[in-house]
């Protein structure tokens, strides 16, 4: 099991590598706030451990703050990282999209 | 069994292994969608998905229980997590982003901890599974505490200076030497629970003191190595508790902050290790010296709003290069307003986008995405430099040491050998300033003595809005 699960994090290591290193500088902030989203994968291991490490009071307390750190991490990474890409969809052919901003002028 | 919806099938190990084979497939296939803006929409959808059906295979996994608790660590995360993610501003971006790197940390380090007291120490478990949650423990720890700091720097609530104490890195190697020694107790067999706090609190207080000491003009490499580590911390938590999502997803943030991280250090010609020591205001020393050639002396030439509109307004080609001190002045949406009228006037506008201005990997690109600016005259540094010669005029907001030319003629500068916008091979330039004061680098910047350059004085959004305003009354 231990060997199985190192060959697939060497491998997910270079997978990783390859996919990033495409990505442009101009979205370097989305793909880290994306790839930020996926480490909330942790969130798992708090959901796994909770049917299992749930008794006494601190036990709790740290499976609640577990979760929740986990859930803050998913749900707001990828939230946030829709935001950004959204903005930069908005095509070169200009159609001013946008609920209307204030003129700054 | 008090699960409530299911037939055996779905509780099957190897359906649930399944699922997360689906979802982190779909985790890869999401991120390769990232390499342009059109499918990067789609691409973290997909993710998000991949995200989705992990988190309902594990909680098929037949031992999970205590539905109070995961309802309530899920109500409370989304209460939070939710709002700030709709309302955050674009110019606080960097900030957000090392919040959320943190409770990722955060949550790591909680379940090492949390595993060592269901298991008594790791008492029946395996070697290994102690090794990697300790690893782990250690990792997340520094990253969520690391990842604080950077928000509290980043969000102002402490100083953006270098914070020092005297012998910082012997104190850090002290305590790293602790954090790993009471590890090596636990994998050795002691189970005092003790021993696993311990860790948890050097490793806490090692990432106050790494991040503490660095400038916000490093906060570009801290942010993406933070990243990194949070990333390789959940794949070692993967190990510990026999999860292939958790392994899968954790190396490619892994390595996704790995190739940031070193792509920030070189456009910074500076080693990680030296960045992670220390931050520039420690060891710059005063530049005037002597191979300065007399910039120090020189005068600086500034403008108005209206000599600069007739500059703008008559040039063939105008590359805008934006810094910290565009997100700053919140002065986007200006600039875009500016590139428009200057458009209409058939002005050629380009931006040039030195890869770590701002406060972290992509910050300008979000800046001017938000206000519009098509994503196709974003120019990266290698595309626009070439292109300086023939540019009528440079315009510099909020930007400094990313221009400085000392970092390619004085050997002496600190930030020599830093790779450049070669904006003074422009025919001029104006820098729009606030004051005469020196960068995040202290350092001083020829390019504003050099009689190219014109300084514009005042706020950045006040500024571009009343270049704006005399460009429209020519």
């Amino acid at each position: 099991m231990l060997i199985t699960n190192l060959a697939i994090l060497v491998l997910a290591g270079f997978v990783g590598y390859a996919v990033i290193s495409k990505v442009p500088n101009t979205l370097h902030t989305p793909l880290m706030s994306g790839t930020n989203a996926i480490h909330g994968i942790v969130l798992l291991g708090g959901l796994i451990i909770a049917g299992v490490a749930g008794d006494g009071v601190l036990n709790k307390i740290l499976l609640v703050i577990a979760i929740a750190f986990g859930t803050i991490n998913v749900v707001g990474g990828f939230l946030v990282t829709d935001r950004m890409l959204e903005m930069f969809k908005a095509k070169p052919d200009e159609r001013s999209p946008e609920a209307e901003r204030p003129p700054t002028s | 069994m008090t699960h409530p919806l299911l037939g055996s099938f779905f509780q099957d190990r190897n359906f649930i292994q399944a699922a997360y084979i689906v979802a982190f497939g779909l985790f890869i296939y999401g991120l390769s969608g990232l390499t342009g803006p059109r499918t990067a929409v789609r691409g973290n959808r997909i993710a998000a998905v991949g995200m989705a059906i992990a988190v309902v295979a594990a909680l098929l996994t037949p031992e999970v229980g205590n539905w109070g608790i995961i309802l309530a660590g899920v109500a409370i995360g989304a209460a939070v997590g939710i709002p700030a993610a709709r309302r955050v501003r674009m110019t606080a971006m960097p900030q957000m982003v090392a919040l959320f790197n943190g409770v990722g940390g955060g949550a790591v380090a909680l379940i090492a901890w949390l595993e060592f007291r269901r298991t008594g120490g790791y008492a029946d478990t395996p070697t290994y599974v102690a090794v990697f949650s300790v690893f782990a423990a250690i990792i997340g720890s520094v990253s969520f505490w690391g990842s604080n700091i950077a928000f509290a720097k980043l969000q102002e609530l402490l100083p953006g200076k270098p914070i020092t104490v005297p012998g910082q890195q012997i104190l850090n190697a002290v305590l790293l030497l602790v954090a790993v020694g009471l590890g090596v107790a636990i994998v050795a067999g002691s189970h005092a629970e003790i021993l696993i706090i311990g860790v948890l609190l050097a490793a806490a207080v090692l990432g106050n003191m790494v991040v503490l000491p660095i400038g916000g003009a490093d906060m570009p490499v801290v942010i993406s190595l933070l990243n990194a580590f949070t990333g390789l911390s959940a794949a070692a938590t993967g190990v510990a508790l026999d999860n292939t999502a958790l392994i899968v997803a954790g190396m490619i943030v892994g390595a996704s902050g790995t190739i940031l991280t070193n792509l920030m250090a070189e456009a910074m010609n500076r080693s990680i290790p030296a960045i992670v020591a220390g931050g520039f205001g420690g060891t710059v020393t005063a530049p005037a010296g002597g191979g300065g050639g007399g910039e120090d002396g020189g005068t600086v030439r500034s403008t108005s709003p209206a000599d600069a509109a007739i500059q703008l307004s008559y040039a063939r080609q105008v590359v805008i290069v934006p810094g910290y001190g565009m997100a700053v002045a919140q002065a986007q949406h200006a600039v875009k307003e500016l590139m428009r009228e200057l458009e209409k006037r058939g002005v050629e506008v380009k931006f040039g986008i030195h890869p770590v201005a701002g406060r972290m990997p992509g910050h300008m690109n979000v800046l001017l995405a938000e206000a519009d600016v098509p994503y196709d005259h974003l120019k990266e540094m290698d595309e626009i430099n070439p292109e300086f010669p023939r540019t009528d005029v440079v315009l510099v907001i909020g930007a400094n040491d990313v221009t400085n030319p000392a970092a390619k003629d004085q050997p002496d500068s600190p930030i020599y050998g830093m790779p450049i916008l070669q904006v003074d091979e422009a025919q001029s330039v104006i820098v729009l300033k606030r004051s005469m004061s020196s960068g995040f680098a202290g350092i001083d910047n020829p390019l504003f003595y050099n009689p190219k350059t014109a300084l514009l004085f005042g706020d950045a959004k006040g500024s571009v809005s009343d270049v704006v305003g005399e460009v429209q009354g020519l």
